[in-house]
């Protein structure tokens, strides 16, 4: 230190603006609240849901223990959203990197306005769409499925009404596609200037440019517009119970019978209405089910986020 | 291996706006040219139409002629993409990809060729290329660390490293040295003068004693009015352009007195 002027340590105060104040205070309390809300909903569904875990299978209308009892709602919930996600990725980072760097600014932005409005489409038309015109067209497809591909445990035998849980998972990705297209896009278009002509210099083609300079930058952009995307896969009650409409369901590996397996999510809002006693805790606790599942995939998302920060460039 | 290029009565627009008017200029194989001038008279543009970077600009394109050892650099047959491959690029602003390992990042250029390379042998072009950038004995142990962690001076030999490791005919260069130390910019200096028995090398500067040390021709260019394009004033000899202008406005920039 060669100034002469700097405060001697010890009484080095620090001045606090007031803007900076009410702002750390503003954005405390926001994270603050969030926790409360979010150990509220978790301290409800614990609470409430012990009893429906530790229930004895009389006392629920299912006549099984918990277990057995959620197990198939699980395995429905992680097979739907899969599939979901599987559809909805590609075609999100695809559809936006053509509105972000391909499409002609007009056709883009276009394009850009419209999937915004489909964001905004109440899942309830999403449901309507499954049954009323989708479940009907790939009836045949899934005929064709059972018949060249029924080798596979996947396809067959194929249901009639084509009300399945592949139907289903493919309303899902068409419901979250929207959000997740919308974040990419915005993401990509973000990408620094810099880099892109980085990699068009060195004679990247256009898709090698994405692959050099927009996908690494947008990284966690991506996984964090999935996890949104994945989050309301996971949650969506109305559209899968329109197009499944089954119980409890079953565990099966076959993506196209009429057998379906049926998600926790759809299950609660099919039963919750008629539920009585020991069934209500029962529901409930398949949402902590639910609750813990998000929780986890989340955390697994992040934590691959966050094991190549320092690549980020965010330095 | 190194190329000549050769522009006749180029014209470069961004959309309706002419930005450069009408440069004819030969530049010859293995030779050091620097292109001087005042802010906004189009040197970069110029650089940037001879490895056709130009045209990723929306709406930005070219009229006239440059030939590249005899080639039409904007003939129909001319793909974009190969014409960068064979023209490297610096820019003003060090841009590693952050994303990538040092080690990576001299290897980018090699990997879109999608030549499938053994292990040797790309462990060989990347101590080969951060040799000849004068950067091997500073990374040498950390190859495997991100591009993005190195000072300003590193990152711009990163990148020249990474603009030689496809040994390209030609070596643009836009302002290398302009955010550098001292240090870093004699370092860089240095280098073009190793690298001109090889390469083409075209370089932008703002620096005066730069051109003058590192250049065998000079290019001044100039506006010729406000909202007017750019000009190529004169070009020749870095050595008489410096003692021996034609041109009095040459004269007056290279003596500071405007620009
Ligand atoms: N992307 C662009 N779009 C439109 N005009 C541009 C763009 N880049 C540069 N120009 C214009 O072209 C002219 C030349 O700029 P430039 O080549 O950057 O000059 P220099 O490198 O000599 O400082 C300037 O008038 C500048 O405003
Ligand atoms: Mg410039």
């Amino acid at each position: 230190m060669t100034s002469t002027q700097a405060p001697a340590p010890g009484k080095n105060t620090v001045i606090r603006r007031p803007g900076d104040r009410i702002f750390s205070g503003l954005s405390l309390s926001a994270g603050v609240l969030i926790l409360v809300i979010l150990a509220g909903v978790a301290i409800f569904l614990t609470v409430q849901g012990i009893p429906g875990i530790t229930a004895h299978p009389d006392e629920v209308k299912s006549g099984k223990s918990f277990l057995p009892y959620v197990w198939p709602l699980v395995f429905g919930t992680l097979v739907a959203a899969t599939i979901a996600m599987l559809i909805a990725v590609p075609v999100a980072i695809g559809v936006a990197l053509f509105i972000s760097h391909y499409a002609p600014r007009k056709l883009g932005q276009g394009l850009g306005y419209l999937i915004d409005l489909l964001a905004a489409v109440p899942s309830v038309v999403y449901g309507l769409w499954g049954i009323g015109f989708l479940a009907p067209r790939m009836v045949p497809f899934y005929a064709w499925l059972d018949e060249h591909l029924g080798f596979l445990p996947f396809f067959g035998p194929a249901s009639a009404t084509g009300r399945t849980i592949l139907t289903a998972s493919i309303v899902l990705a068409v419901m979250i596609l929207p959000i997740m297209t919308a974040i990419c896009r915005e993401i990509f278009l973000q990408t620094p200037r810099l880099h892109e002509e980085a990699a068009l210099a060195l004679g990247a083609t256009r898709w090698e440019m994405a692959r050099l300079a927009i996908f690494p930058y947008a990284r966690s952009g991506i996984v964090s517009a999935a996890m949104l995307g994945l989050g309301r896969a996971l949650g969506e009650t109305l559209a899968v119970a329109m197009v499944l409409s089954v119980g409890v369901g079953t565990v099966t590996a076959n993506l196209i019978g009429s057998d379906n397996p049926s998600t926790i999510a759809a299950n609660i809002a099919l039963g919750f209405a008629e539920a009585t006693g020991k069934s209500v805790n029962a529901l409930i606790a398949s949402g902590l089910v639910l609750f813990v599942i998000t929780f986890l995939v989340n955390f697994a998302a992040r934590s691959i986020v966050d094991r190549r920060k320092e690549f980020s460039g965010a330095n | 291996m190194a190329k000549s290029i050769d522009v006749s009565d180029l014209n470069i627009y961004y959309g309706d706006f002419l930005a450069v008017e009408d440069v004819t200029i030969p530049i010859a194989a293995k030779s050091v040219t620097a292109f001087i001038g005042p802010s906004g008279c189009g040197k970069s543009t110029f650089l940037r139409s001879l490895n056709r970077m130009h045209e990723v600009i929306r709406g930005a394109r070219v009229e006239g002629k440059v030939l590249i050892d005899g080639q039409d650099l904007y003939g129909a047959d001319m793909d974009p993409v190969n014409v960068r491959r064979m023209i490297g690029m610096v820019f003003q602003r060090p841009n590693p990809f952050p994303t990538m390992s040092i080690y990576d990042n001299v290897l980018a250029g090699q990997k879109l060729n999608s030549k499938r390379m053994k292990k040797t042998e790309a462990d060989d072009i990347v101590e080969r290329s951060l040799r000849s950038a004068g950067l091997w004995a500073e990374v040498k142990e950390r190859l495997d660390r991100p591009g993005s962690g190195l000072s300003g001076g590193q990152q711009q030999r990163l990148c020249i490293a990474r603009a030689i490791s496809v040994e390209p005919e030609i070596l643009l260069m836009d302002e290398p040295c302009s955010a550098l130390d001292p240090i870093s910019t004699s370092v860089i200096e240095d280098l073009i003068h190793e690298l001109k028995s090889q390469y083409t090398i075209v370089i932008v500067t703002h620096n005066m004693q730069q051109a003058a040390r590192v250049s065998d021709e000079t290019a001044f260019f100039n506006l010729s009015g406000v909202g007017k394009p750019g000009r190529l004033i004169e070009h020749g000899r870095t050595e008489t352009i410096f003692s021996n202008p034609t041109d009095s406005a040459t004269e007056a920039y290279i003596q500071g007195r405007f620009g």
